[in-house]
This record gives structure tokens, C-alpha cells and sequence, in this order.
């Protein structure tokens, strides 16, 4: 199995005026091509802010970070989009889809900012729209569907441009246990299809359709369990 | 990311607010329209400036006598009878720019005509003086040499005096006494039209030259004439022709040293390049009142683009997460304020055209909308989106991904 994230001794300061915080202090774990990783651990653990280093929307401030056998840290604003675009697919807790505007088109965003023509977004949101079992609510607005619908959405367009991984912090949070059932076994069925899937949550009973755990402790990780 | 999405993009975003869009276009909308109205009214009123100015006839020097001093009283210009036929023969057979002459001699008075009466301009001048003037014949017969030779009591009319006198019938062959004196009424002149002094060139009575001389003004020789209208060969002849008359007036009324001129000529391209002047001044006024209401209107976009940025930092962090660069977003914005402003232009555009439209209809005042004003005004209403659009744009892009996702 190929290696799709490596993170090596990744530590991450936060400055506010004089006063210094470490959220992450030296954090090293490798995700393989096809597992579904949940992470856990205390609120301010560091959980988001390794997130978002993985998902390229913040740097480290020291350590290596190789995504798909890149290495990040080199890379501009430019090449991160690039590379949050086609490589990455986001799911977020409050779901952040745009309102006012029809499903697919939240579907077809990261295909528009790939480059792709509409004919060609439009075949390939169906099909991820499909592939999360949302056929027929196409052209609902964000505020005409339910939470979980809203959330397989998100997971419509984090799919849709054939990300390596997937990257959710707390995807099930604000949502209720039935519905959270349905997404997590949506996203079981997905990493089955070969997806590889990251999840933060705080709920062991989410974490454990993952198959691996890894466990956050003040900025450092405490346990990494299969 | 495609241009077509980019504006499909921000035209939805439009829509949502739609009151404010338009509210915030107000600015852009006002100002583009009073523009192309004073300009659609302004270039109507130059067309009817050259209009008039065009109704003298092309080519034209005209020659009025000086102030004489007499008894120490000096008497504006044209008060002094200094110039005669003769000059104007002189200068017609000795100017070698000048392609016609005439001398004319001026009056007003009584014309009666059965029971009517009418008081107006008589001029006495010959046949040059239509050729030169470019003045045609709508009924009748014009003056001729053997009228003005014979000192013959004939008349045209102008169409002011005809109407007066005659209503809608045709004067042709009736007797008319000018000043008590009975003429025969040979023809009626056409429509000339306002001068560009203001004042109805149709209202006037053309007598031949001679007989006016003879019988209808008061002179110390028979053979004064009042003012003469010259025509020089070409437009660019206009000057040379100048100077060539007074060089040969000079001479011929003996002024040297530093003796004043008893003449002096005026050439139209004179009265034009004040008409230029004028016109220049107006568009220049025209500019600042368009650069205030489109700096006003620039800044409206400019506060509400920076509202709309603010609003839609959430968005823009998605967005920026799914992959939009730097300037995806910001050409998102630009393309906003730049839609904004020139769909407001696209407004004021018909709007202008419509208020000159209906204050051409109510005064009877032509309006020229040109091609070119309006391109002017789109051009610069999309240049204002570009200029008050990019710093909200700006402000846009450069938000942290992270920062813009956790706003709320
Ligand atoms: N931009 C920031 N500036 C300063 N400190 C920050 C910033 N972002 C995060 N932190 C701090 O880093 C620590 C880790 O935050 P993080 O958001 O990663 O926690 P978390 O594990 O995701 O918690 P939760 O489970 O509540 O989401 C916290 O103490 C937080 O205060
Ligand atoms: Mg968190």
C-alpha cells in the first residue's frame, strides 16, 4: 500500500502578540492509500489545527508534510489551492455549502475551479450526487434539505474531483444519532469503493467504523491503534 | 475557471440583494444619464449653432463700415456711411481671393400691403448678394442687374413678411408701398431661419440695390453703400481675402500711420471658433459634472462591495477551499462591481436617452445621441467598477482560508 500522507515531527505555533502556544508538538503518523482514520482526543487536543495542516489551508512551523508524495511545505498559495482542488476533499461539521444555490452546483464547485466545462461538471456532479444516494434533490437549495441530506452533499463535492483523501472534522457534530448512522455508513461503503477517508470526532461509537484510531493529547499524539 | 461562471457567479449574487443593487447602481445610473442627456442637448444645440451659422453662406467676410467721430460724438461701429459701390467694385475686380462681392444698404420701416401692415428690415442688395448668401428663389423671380442698374421699384419678400402680409396667399404681382413708396412684389424668398445672433432672417424685404439707395435711405451720396458681404474662393483663401480688402480699403481711403481704420471685416471662421469656444466650455463642464456623480456612484459600489466581502467571508472560505486561487476570487469580485456599475451605466444610457428624447420633443430642440457618447459613457461606467471595485476585491483575496471557514 502506498503511503498518500506522511507527516514527520510536525509542530505548529501559534503567535498572539508576546505570548506563544504550541497546539501541535511534534506529531508523526503516515496514512495509507485506502484507510479510514478517525481521530480522537480532548477539546483543544490540536485535532483541527492538524486538520487543517493536512487539508493545505495552514503550514507547520516546522516539519515535513508529504501528501501524495509531495511535499507541501515547498509549495505557494497558488500550488496549495491547486492541490486542495484536485487532491483534497473537504467535509466540514457545519457543512458549509453555499446557500442559494442548487445541490449540484455546490457539487460542481471544486469542477469549475478545476477548469472543467459545464457539460462535463455537470455529468460528474450527477454522478457523485448518485454515488451519495442524493438523486432527485439536484436543484434543492441548501435550506430545502435536511442536515443529513446537507452533509451528503458536502460529501458529493468532496468526492467529486476523485480526491487521494478526504478530510472531515467532525462531520457527524450537528448531526442527530440516526442520521449520523446513515453518514457513517455512507462513508464506510465509500472507503470500501478504495476512498481514503481522515475523520475527527469525539464519539467513540463514530470512531469505530474507522479502522484506525489515533489519539490526540495536548499536541501530541497518545495512541494509534488498528 | 471559466469567464462565463465567473459572471454567472456574480449575477446570482446580484439577484440575492436585488434592492441593493439597484439602490447602489442609483449613483452610476444618475450620473451616466445626466451625461448622455447634456451631451445628447449640447451637441443638439451645436448642430443648431452651425445650422445657423451655415444659413449666412460658406466663405463669408463681412465688411462694416467704422465709428466716425463727428462734433466730437463718436457713433458705434456701422454709424459712418464710409464705404460705397465702388469699393465693392474695387475689391471684387482687385482682391484676387475673393470670388463675389456685394454691397447692401439697410433700413427698417412700414410695409402696407391693402389693409395690412408690417413693420420690417429693408435691404437693398443685388443679385451677388443671394448668390453669396445662398439664399434661393421659393416663388417667383429674384433681383437682377437690370433691376438694380434701372433703380426699378421691385421687391422679394422673405417669407416672414409674406406671411404677414399675404396669409397663404401668393404676393407675386401685388403692389406693396414700403415707407409710402408702391413696389411690385416679383417674388418671395425661401425659409432661412434663425441667425445665429437669434434674430428671424425671413423677416426682412430685399429691394434692388440702387433703389434703395435712390429712395429708402438717407446719405450724403446716392452711391453709399452700408455693409458689404464678401465670399472668398475657399475656406482656406478666408484669411488672404482678408487681408487683401483691407489693404485695398486702406489704401483706397487713404488710412496710414496710425490714422483708425473707417472699416472694419469680420470672417465667420471668427464667429465659429467662438461658437468652438463655447461648446468646448460646455463639454468641459460637462466633464466635471460626469467625474463627480461617477466618483459619488464609485464610492457607493466601493462601501457596498466592502459590506458584501464582509457578508460573504464564509463563502469566500469555501471557496478557497475547494480550490479558488487568490485571483478566482478576486476576479469574482471585480467582475461584480464591474457588472454593477455597468449595468448601471446600461440604465443611465437609456434613461439619458430618453429624458433628451423628451426635452427635444418639449422645447422643439434637437438632440444628437451619438454613438460615440454612448460608448464613452459604458466605457467609463465599467472603468469606475475596475477602479472602486479592486480594493473590496483585493481585501477579498487576501483572507486566510481558515479565518474566512471559522467566521460567523
Ligand atoms: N489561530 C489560532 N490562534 C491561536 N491559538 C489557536 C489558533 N487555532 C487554534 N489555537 C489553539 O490551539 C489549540 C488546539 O486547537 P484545535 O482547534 O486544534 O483543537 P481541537 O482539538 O480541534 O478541539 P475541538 O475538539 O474543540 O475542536 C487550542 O488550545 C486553541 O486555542
Ligand atoms: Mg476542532
Amino acid at each position: 500500500m502506498s503511503e498518500v500522507i506522511a507527516l514527520t515531527d510536525i509542530r505548529r505555533v501559534f503567535t498572539m502578540g508576546d505570548q506563544q502556544f504550541e497546539a501541535l508538538k511534534g506529531v508523526s503518523y503516515s496514512v495509507n492509500a485506502g484507510e479510514f482514520v478517525a481521530i480522537m482526543g480532548a477539546s483543544g487536543s490540536g485535532k483541527s489545527t492538524c486538520m487543517n495542516i493536512l487539508g493545505c489551508l495552514d503550514l507547520p512551523t516546522s516539519g515535513q508534510y508529504l501528501l501524495d508524495g509531495l511535499d507541501v511545505g515547498a509549495m505557494n498559495t497558488n500550488q496549495l489551492a491547486d492541490i486542495r482542488n484536485k487532491k483534497l476533499g473537504f467535509v466540514f461539521q457545519g457543512f458549509n455549502l453555499l446557500a442559494r444555490t442548487p445541490a449540484v452546483e455546490n457539487v460542481e464547485l471544486p469542477l469549475v475551479y478545476a477548469g472543467l466545462h459545464s457539460k462535463e461538471r455537470r455529468e460528474k456532479a450527477l454522478a457523485a450526487m448518485q454515488q451519495v444516494g442524493l438523486a432527485g434533490k439536484e436543484n434543492n437549495h441548501p435550506s430545502q434539505l435536511s442536515g443529513g441530506q446537507q452533509q451528503r452533499v458536502a460529501i458529493a463535492r468532496a468526492l467529486v474531483n476523485n480526491p487521494a483523501v478526504i478530510l472531515a472534522d467532525e462531520p457527524t457534530g450537528n448531526l442527530d444519532s440516526t442520521t449520523t448512522a446513515e453518514i457513517m455508513s455512507l462513508f464506510s461503503t465509500l472507503n470500501k469503493q478504495g476512498i481514503t477517508i481522515i475523520m475527527v470526532t469525539h464519539e467513540h461509537d463514530v470512531a469505530a467504523y474507522a479502522g484506525r484510531q489515533i489519539t490526540f493529547r495536548d499536541g501530541n499524539i497518545i495512541g494509534d491503534t488498528k | 475557471m471559466d469567464f462565463l461562471q465567473t459572471v454567472k457567479i456574480a449575477l446570482r449574487a446580484l439577484r440575492t440583494n436585488k434592492m441593493r443593487s439597484f439602490l447602489t447602481m442609483l449613483g452610476i445610473i444618475i450620473g451616466i444619464a445626466s451625461v448622455i442627456a447634456m451631451m445628447a442637448v449640447g451637441s443638439g444645440a451645436s448642430y443648431v449653432i452651425s445650422q445657423q451659422i451655415a444659413s449666412i453662406g460658406s466663405n463669408i467676410i463681412l465688411v462694416i463700415p467704422g465709428s466716425t467721430t463727428s462734433g466730437g460724438l463718436r457713433t458705434g461701429s456701422g454709424g459712418a456711411q464710409t464705404l460705397t459701390s465702388d469699393d465693392v467694385k474695387a475689391i471684387m475686380s482687385e482682391c484676387p481671393s475673393v470670388e463675389l462681392a456685394a454691397g447692401t444698404v439697410r433700413s427698417s420701416g412700414q410695409v402696407v400691403y391693402g389693409n395690412m401692415n408690417w413693420s420690417t428690415v429693408i435691404m437693398g442688395g443685388g443679385p451677388e448678394l443671394f448668390e453669396i448668401r445662398e439664399w434661393g428663389i421659393a416663388n417667383g423671380r429674384g433681383i437682377t442687374q437690370q433691376d438694380v442698374d434701372g433703380a426699378i421699384k421691385v421687391c422679394l419678400l422673405g417669407q416672414t413678411v409674406a406671411d404677414n402680409l399675404f396669409g397663404s396667399a401668393d404676393p407675386v404681382g401685388n403692389i406693396v408701398r414700403i415707407k409710402k413708396i408702391p413696389f411690385t412684389v416679383i417674388g418671395v424668398l425661401e425659409r432661412k431661419g434663425q441667425s445665429p445672433q437669434g434674430t428671424d432672417q425671413d423677416d426682412t424685404i430685399f429691394v434692388p440695390l440702387r433703389t434703395a439707395q435712390r429712395n429708402l435711405v438717407r446719405s450724403q451720396r446716392t452711391n453709399n453703400v452700408g455693409a458689404l458681404i464678401v465670399k472668398a474662393k475657399s475656406e482656406d483663401l478666408l484669411t488672404k481675402a482678408e487681408e487683401e480688402i483691407n489693404s485695398l480699403l486702406n489704401q483706397r481711403h487713404r488710412i496710414t500711420g496710425g490714422k483708425e481704420p473707417d472699416f472694419s471685416t469680420r470672417n465667420l471662421s471668427e464667429i465659429l471658433a467662438v461658437a468652438e469656444q463655447s461648446s468646448k466650455a460646455m463639454s468641459l463642464l460637462l466633464g466635471a459634472v460626469a467625474s463627480i456623480s461617477l466618483i459619488v456612484g464609485g464610492i457607493g459600489i466601493m462601501n457596498i462591495m466592502l459590506v458584501s466581502v464582509t457578508e460573504r467571508t464564509r463563502e469566500i472560505g469555501i471557496r478557497m477551499a475547494i480550490g479558488a486561487k487568490k485571483n478566482d476570487i478576486l476576479l469574482q469580485f471585480m467582475t461584480e462591481a464591474v457588472l454593477l456599475t455597468m449595468l448601471g451605466g446600461l440604465i443611465g444610457i437609456a434613461l439619458g436617452a430618453g429624458g433628451a428624447m423628451v426635452v427635444s420633443r418639449m422645447l422643439e430642440w434637437p438632440t444628437l445621441i451619438s454613438f460615440q457618447s454612448i460608448s464613452i459613457a459604458f466605457v467609463f461606467s465599467g472603468a469606475v467598477g475596475i477602479f472602486f471595485g479592486f480594493y473590496p476585491a483585493r481585501k477579498a483575496a487576501g483572507l486566510n482560508p481558515i479565518d474566512a471557514l471559522r467566521y460567523e
